[in-house]
C-alpha cells in the first residue's frame, strides 16, 4: 500500500515535470522564431541605416556653405542691422540668436523692417532705396506699399536715429537736388 | 514509507506544479511581446526603404548651392555695398 502511494506521488511528480517542462520548451522555441525574425529585421535597419550619416554630414556641409555664402552677401550688401532687420522680419526672433558667422550681430538693434512691409516686398525694398515698388507691383496686381502713407511708415523702420545716408528731400532740404535752370512746369 | 508518499503528493507535488506554472507562464508572456519586437523592427526596415533617396537629396542640396552661389555671384556685382 505504502509502496503504491509512493510510486503514484512519484509518477505525477515526474508527470507534472514532463507536462509543463515541454510546455516551457514549446514556448522558447516561439521566443527563438520571433527573436530570428527581430534580428533579421535589425540586420535590415543597420545595413540600410549605415550610408546615412556621410550623406547626411554632406548635405549639411553643402548647406553650411551656402548659409555662410547668404549671410556673408546679405550683410555685405545691406549692412549689419538691416540685414538684421530683413531676416528678423522673415522670421520674427530671429534676430537675437544672430548670424552663424557673425558673432556680434546677436547684439544688433535690428529695424522694424516688417512693420512697414510686407514679406513679398522685403527683398525688395533692401535691393534698392530707389526701387520703384511703390508704384507698379512686379505682379501687375494691387500695389503692395502704401504710398501716401509710405513716408510715415518708412521712419518706424528706424524708431531711434535716422540713418545719414539716405537724403533729405523737400523745399526745406540742405540740398536741392533740381538744376537751376530747370522748367518748373515739368514738375 | 506511507508518510514520505504523503509528503510528495501534499507538499512537494503542489510545489512543483506551482513552481513550473510560474515558469509557464513567464514564458508565454514573453512570446507576444517578441512577436510585438518582430513586426515592429520588420515596419522599421521598411520605413527605411526610402533612404536610397537620400543620394538624389544630396545631388539636388549640390545643385541648389551651386545656383545661389551663382546667383550670389551675381547680385555681388550688380548691387553697391552698403558702405
Amino acid at each position: 500500500m505504502s509502496a503504491a502511494i509512493l510510486i503514484v506521488a512519484v509518477v505525477l511528480i515526474v508527470l507534472a515535470l514532463v507536462f509543463y517542462l515541454v510546455s516551457v520548451i514549446f514556448a522558447l522555441q516561439k521566443i527563438t522564431k520571433g527573436l530570428d525574425a527581430t534580428i533579421a529585421s535589425v540586420g535590415e535597419i543597420v545595413a540600410k541605416t549605415d550610408p546615412v550619416a556621410p550623406v547626411v554630414d554632406d548635405i549639411n556641409a553643402n548647406l553650411d556653405a551656402a548659409v555662410s555664402a547668404l549671410e556673408g552677401l546679405l550683410v555685405k550688401k545691406a549692412g549689419m542691422a538691416d540685414a538684421v532687420g530683413l531676416v528678423d522680419g522673415l522670421y520674427p526672433g530671429a534676430a537675437a540668436d544672430g548670424f552663424r558667422e557673425f558673432p556680434d550681430s546677436s547684439s544688433v538693434r535690428a529695424p522694424r523692417i516688417s512693420e512697414v512691409y510686407t514679406k513679398g516686398t522685403l527683398t525688395l525694398a533692401r535691393l534698392g532705396r530707389e526701387a520703384p515698388i511703390a508704384t507698379a507691383s512686379p505682379a501687375g496686381g494691387p500695389v503692395l506699399r502704401n504710398i501716401t502713407g509710405g513716408s510715415l511708415a518708412a521712419r518706424l523702420l528706424y524708431p531711434a536715429d535716422r540713418p545719414g545716408r539716405s537724403p533729405i528731400i523737400g523745399t526745406n532740404a540742405p540740398v536741392q537736388y533740381e538744376a537751376p535752370d530747370a522748367d518748373p512746369s515739368a514738375v | 514509507m506511507i508518510v514520505v508518499g504523503l509528503v510528495l503528493l501534499i507538499v512537494v507535488l503542489p510545489v512543483v506544479i506551482v513552481l513550473l506554472k510560474g515558469v509557464l507562464d513567464a514564458a508565454n508572456a514573453i512570446v507576444p511581446s517578441v512577436d510585438r519586437i518582430a513586426v515592429a523592427a520588420h515596419a522599421g526596415s521598411a520605413d527605411l526603404d526610402a533612404v536610397p533617396l537620400l543620394l538624389t537629396t544630396q545631388r539636388q542640396v549640390k545643385e541648389t548651392v551651386a545656383n545661389v552661389a551663382a546667383y550670389g555671384g551675381s547680385l555681388d556685382v550688380i548691387l553697391d555695398d552698403a558702405s
